[in-house]
């Protein structure tokens, strides 16, 4: 097969044999082992720490704490958001979890052992726990350490136009107004992060691998950080086992194991336990959210106004960015054409895990997506009206792209009501909800519900969007060798997206070559461009386009080459899949493998151009790109014990041209099960002493294979117009428009007892208490 | 990831040699069976046992057989077994419901039904089921066997009267004609109960002439709702006395509030699976 | 501790910890990386291997329990150069992306299929519930494991 289809995937092989190479994998000669030793504490100041007795242990060969940092400055690191985060404690312990100590041992159970014989003398302090405490006055000041902060507010940011929102709203006929909590949750990759980091003491080299979904941005922060010039660090970022945005920060544990591998002189390997990921890498979502939504009364959505409390925890690491400390959230107006919005976020401290953006977001869109699909059909209940119909009234028509919505964004392509029509079609929405009138006549709840999303995805341009200063533009180089096979050296790192193959597969459309002549280097910043990574479902939008570019290049150098080699005019050669064709002679021609021969052979090229058949771009995107999709979840709810079962989902995605629909198709299923799990089941909840009640699988669930129905999906291909493939980029799609549908059915379910609103997740309990009339409110302890 | 600080260990050959180690290492050692409650507890470094006496080749502690006028079941059976074995699940099926929903079908490969007990998990399945069905439970120690009644077993949250030095060696439930059945609520597949349910019914006509009904996670004493038990021997098994067997299981229990749910929730949730229980056994007559 | 464990029909002599779990021993030891870990509490099911032909969790599982006994892993699924049809089923139907959890899964569709070589897909989805993917939604690893199944029907 020539370029884009279901190709399958090239990386496979390799792990149906057990044969990949993940960061435990790695194994170098005389390799040490760590362990961090975490405060059990939310909120402490640190009086003393004994480290006497592990540094006795007769396999530990160094124990660090905050205070031998101090003395290389690493005591403190930066964040994502221009904030900063301890590396190992120094003055107090901010969140349960929080990394106190390192210790560097031959072997991982002797490691583990020694963090028992650490003695740390604590003095707990009064912890910030509910978010919606955290600016009141008295609270504890969590953050001290910032000179002169008194309170635990980060930042106040807002979008859209206040006034004329204000004004749309006291016109309009009909005014909705909810709270809702988007809970804290977690992205749990199976694999956990890690590191092995190699100092060579004799040439100064730092090669690390690591679990890293971004390898430049890793190295360069890593050179920030530590101070070791960028060109001496190889970041290495080999097979990773899932990301979901987990794996886009630094943890302190990786500065600690390069630290370790320094002051021990040998390679140090430290990877992280489920308990340690659950509690103290980047979490998603903590949104507690006010909205409104402004109509007439026949149904024409008018406006939205949006209130967020930002729960950022101990440390603001969010990876957003600069510009947006809420990310995207502004697309809050989803899919909708209305006349004004307004959305309105503060973020603040409080004594948690520090994060915020990961799990497959878009950058909070997947909590703007939410609000306002809840949003909508709470009118629709308001108004009487069928939330399809409502939604049919109010969807972006087509002939309106390009479309400005009310906060800013540029919405490239699509068409809505199509996408709706075939997701309700597919699923026989008509026979549903006759069915569903007939189960309640007999005590049975089904429930039907719709969303429909717009994502954002494929940040930059680098002019608007930067993290840390780092603009958001990606390189790709592509060489094609003298016997025509190919090498792509790409910024972005795969996570599962199946890289090698997408890729290979752009290429070989642009070349008109086989995807096996195509190798993907990528994952090692020795190897490849500069480029800010896999995260916000970008890689196929910016390094999908980078790489088209940087083969279109090689086909126009191709086409000068190819010239000199049939000695005719480059006007006069025409382009046919792998081969430049005299134009009315197509017997004669090169194909690219004797152009690739000749550009590395003795041919005499035209003046100018130099020997050799490659080409690079570095892609600055003019624009996101905007999937969109149209989702319908049925359920079924047993009133009596609060079970919810997910009998169906049908799925409509849209996100342009697809290279490989079949990789497309996988994306989506993962992100639908992803919304499962977060509308039903997926929580990391605090009691009132900031104990995290989410630390480990047995707490934290994340859905099983019964769990999920069989998803159904169907699609819609609008091609978006900036991009040079036409494709949009999809990661996150399904994890944004999923739960909003999750919820929207057990609702509709649980209309006629009188339900309109409960917070995710809809455990049985949630579900019961709700249909009491006392719903849950998940983010604390139940007591 | 996360791994158990030292101990000794020992492969016993015969249940007698197992009780020899018991005694050889003392107070602080423990028997390992699948080791799937254990190990994960010693892994999080909330059991220190000094030594593991392995009982895993113990064939003799094996097992589903019809033994005179008892179902017994080997203290080292798999889950996977119990669940495999067509017997068990005709005579009580109370037995094969609540095993297609412990754990998932891998942990119960491994998992024994022993351990199971042994553990005391207030939330372990097992414990209500065998408590439901009067099962009787036989500890083997250094001066012989005893026979404990399931409802007797348990001494309260992770304790059972299983002395050290002793291992629970066999699981004898008393053949009777019966309908049985078992009713569960979880948060999602595999996960502990948020609650569940087991009934055990003798009925001779229109006359149920013995109850049982075992509660997992919703604090009932021993495991099971005893007023709702006597409140229904000697009387029809008529739906509104399954409602009202409900409604007691559910005003007498003691049900704690975490992360699975609320007491006002698990109070009720104990009256409508005692009830849902009851009517399923009562499908099977 | 002094144990014989026979990996993938091959015999393995070492001296271990009583302590050392088994999916260590898989991959510390003897270097077979292909089984992975991902959790603490035998909820996730990416180590799951055979024990005597019975997939088990080995990081709840002791090495010094795998004494004597026989133990096959991803390594050991393939024909020498021939992938199992589980494999090419994997590969076929898209059933892994990230690759992390793929060994497990592989491992308990392998012993699904000889107890049971026509399973529905409710059989699969229950065989596989007590193991955690969170890429592909379920969907293809199912698709994949009947598609082997068909093809070993042939």
């Amino acid at each position: 097969m020539i370029g884009f289809g279901r190709l399958p995937r090239k990386e496979d092989v390799r792990f149906v044999r057990g044969r990949g190479t993940f960061v435990d994998d790695v194994r170098l000669p005389g390799m040490l082992h760590s362990a961090v030793l975490r405060s059990p504490y939310a909120h402490a100041r640190i009086v003393s720490i004994d480290t006497s007795a592990a540094e006795a242990h007769p396999k530990v060969r160094a124990v660090l704490t905050g205070a031998d940092l101090v003395a290389r400055g690493l005591e403190w690191m930066p964040t994502l958001s221009h904030d900063r985060q301890a590396v190992l404690a120094t003055d107090k312990v901010r969140f349960q979890g929080q990394e106190v100590a390192f210790v560097v041992a031959e072997d991982r159970y002797s490691a583990r052992d020694a963090l028992a014989l650490i003695d740390v003398e604590y003095e707990p302090l009064a912890p910030v726990v509910d978010a919606r405490t955290a600016l009141d006055d008295g609270a504890p000041v969590i953050r001290d350490d910032l000179e002169g902060k008194r309170d635990n507010h980060i930042f106040d940011w807002e979008a859209g136009d206040a006034a004329e929102t204000d004004r749309v709203f006291a016109a309009a006929d009909v005014v909705v107004a909810q709270d809702m909590l988007y809970p804290r949750v977690h992205p749990a990759p199976l694999e956990t992060c890690g590191i092995v980091a190699d100092h060579d003491p004799v040439t100064g080299k730092l090669t690390v691998w690591a679990t890293s979904q971004a390898p430049h941005a890793h190295r360069t922060l890593l050179a920030l950080v530590t101070g070791i010039a960028e060109h001496r660090i190889r970041v290495i970022s080999p097979d990773v086992g899932g990301g979901f945005g987990n794996k886009v920060p630094i943890y302190p544990a990786y500065v600690c194991a390069v630290v370790g591998a320094m002051v021990t002189g040998a390679p140090v390997k430290w990877v992280e336990d489920r308990s340690e990921n659950l509690m103290a890498t980047a979490f998603a979502r903590d949104y507690h959210m006010h909205g409104e939504i402004a109509s007439t009364s026949d149904g024409r959505i008018l406006g939205l106004r949006v209130r967020v409390l930002a729960d950022h925890g101990a440390f603001n690491c969010t990876a957003q960015p600069s510009k947006y400390p809420a990310g995207f959230f502004h697309v809050v107006t989803g899919s909708y054409d209305l006349r004004a919005a307004h959305c309105a976020v503060t973020g603040v401290y409080t004594n948690k895990a520090p994060g915020g953006v990961a799990y497959a977001c878009s950058f909070r869109i997947a909590e703007a997506s939410y609000l306002v699909e809840r949003l909508v059909d709470l009118l629709a209940l308001e108004l009487a009206l069928d939330p399809a119909e409502l939604r049919f009234r109010n969807l972006l028509r087509p002939e309106q792209f390009p479309y400005v919505c009310a906060t800013g964004w540029e919405y490239d392509s699509g068409d809505y009501p199509k996408a709706l029509q075939l997701a309700l079609d597919t699923v026989g929405y008509e026979k549903l909800r006759a069915e569903q009138e007939r189960g309640r006549a007999r005590g049975e709840y089904l429930g039907i519900g719709i969303s429909f999303f717009t994502e954002a995805v494929g940040a930059g341009p680098r002019k608007h969007m930067d993290i840390v200063g780092f603009g958001m533009a990606d390189g790709a180089d592509l060489r094609v060798h003298p016997t025509g096979k190919a090498s792509l050296r790409i910024s972005v790192q795969t996570q599962g997206q199946g890289h090698e193959t997408t890729f290979a597969q752009i290429v070989a459309h642009e070349l008109g070559i086989d995807p096996d002549d195509v190798d993907v280097v990528h994952g090692d910043t020795d190897l490849t461009p500069f480029g800010l990574g896999t995260y916000g479902s970008r890689s196929t939008p910016v390094s999908g386009a980078a790489t088209s570019v940087a083969a279109q290049r090689v086909r126009a150098k191709a086409r000068l080459i190819a010239s000199a080699l049939l000695e005719v005019d480059p006007d006069d050669l025409e382009w046919t899949p792998g081969r430049w064709a005299v134009r009315g002679d197509p017997v004669s021609g090169a194909s690219l493998r004797e152009i690739a021969l000749a550009a590395h052979g003795a041919v005499d090229l035209p003046d100018g151009l130099d020997g050799h058949l490659d080409g690079s771009c570095v892609y600055n995107p003019p624009n996101l790109t905007f999937p969109y999709g149209a989702y319908v979840c049925v359920v079924e709810v047993d009133p009596g014990t609060g079970q919810v079962a997910v009998r169906r989902f049908v799925a409509v995605d849209d996100c342009g041209v697809r290279i490989n629909p079949t990789i497309v198709e996988g994306q989506i299923h993962g992100g639908l099960a992803d919304g499962i799990g977060v509308a039903l089941m997926e929580l990391m909840p605090f009691d009132t002493s900031g104990n995290c009640l989410g630390g480990s699988f047995m707490d934290y669930l994340v859905p099983t294979a019964v769990d999920c129905p069989s998803w159904e999906l169907a699609s819609l291909v609008t091609p978006s117009p900036h991009h040079p493939l036409g494709a949009k980029g999809v990661g996150e799609c399904a994890t944004v428009g999923s739960p909003a549908a999750v919820v929207n059915a057990v609702m509709d379910a649980l209309r006629p007892f009188g339900v309109r609103h409960a917070d995710m997740p809809l455990t049985p309990a949630a579900v019961w208490c709700a249909v009491q009339g006392r719903p849950l409110r998940p983010d604390l302890a139940i007591e | 990831m996360q791994v158990p600080a030292a101990f000794q260990y020992r492969k016993a050959t015969t249940v007698e040699h197992a009780l020899t180690l018991l005694a050889e290492y003392g107070p602080d050692s423990m028997i390992v069976a699948g080791g799937h409650s254990l190990l994960p507890m010693m892994k999080l470094r909330l059991a220190h046992p000094e030594a593991l006496v392995d009982i895993n080749d113990l064939d003799e502690l094996a097992g589903v057989r019809v033994d005179g006028d008892w179902l017994a079941v080997g203290a080292m059976t798999r889950h996977a077994e119990l669940l495999a074995s067509a017997e068990a699940g005709r005579l009580f099926p109370i037995l094969h419901d609540a095993e297609r929903v412990i754990a998932d079908p891998i942990v119960r490969n491994r998992g024994t039904v022993g351990g199971s007990l042994c553990q005391a998990d207030p939330s372990e399945d097992l414990s209500a089921v065998f408590a439901a069905l009067r099962a009787v439970l036989v500890i083997r120690g250094p001066s012989g066997t005893r026979s404990v009644a399931a409802r007797d077993f348990f001494v309260g949250p992770y304790q059972t009267v299983v002395a050290p030095g002793e291992l629970l060696a066999e699981i004898r439930v008393p053949l009777r004609s019966s309908v049985s059945a078992y009713v569960k609520v979880d948060r999602r597949a595999g996960d502990w109960a948020v609650g569940a349910a087991g009934a055990v019914l003798v009925v001779e006509g229109d006359v149920i002439t013995e109850a049982g009904i075992g509660l997992t996670a919703l604090g009932a004493p021993g495991f099971v709702a005893a007023e709702a038990e006597a409140f229904l021997a000697g009387g029809s098994p008529s739906e509104e006395r399954l409602v009202e067997a409900g409604r007691i299981a559910s005003r007498l229990c003691r049900p704690a509030a975490d992360q699975r749910g609320p007491v006002e929730y698990k109070r009720h949730l104990a009256g409508e699976l005692v009830t849902r229980a009851l009517r399923r056994a009562m499908e099977r007559i | 501790m002094r144990i014989m464990v026979l990996v993938n029909g091959k015999e393995y002599v070492r001296d271990v910890e009583p302590r050392l779990l088994l999916v260590h021993f898989l991959r510390d030891e003897l270097a077979l990386t292909g089984t992975h870990w991902g959790c603490d509490t035998s909820n996730c099911g990416v180590c799951v291997v055979h024990l005597d032909g019975v997939p088990v969790k080995s990081c709840t599982v002791l090495a010094v329990m795998a004494d004597g006994r026989e133990v096959r892993t991803v390594e050991g699924l393939a024909h020498g150069p021939d992938l199992d049809p589980v494999q090419e089923g994997f590969i076929a139907c898209h059933g892994l992306q990230c690759g992390f959890c793929t060994p497990g899964m592989m491992m308990t569709a392998r012993w699904l299929l000889d107890e049971q070589p026509d399973p529905s897909e409710e059989d699969i989805r229950e065989a596989l519930s007590g193991q955690l993917c969170r890429c592909t939604g379920y969907e293809n690893i199912v698709r994949s494991i009947r598609w082997a199944a068909e093809r070993e029907s042939l």
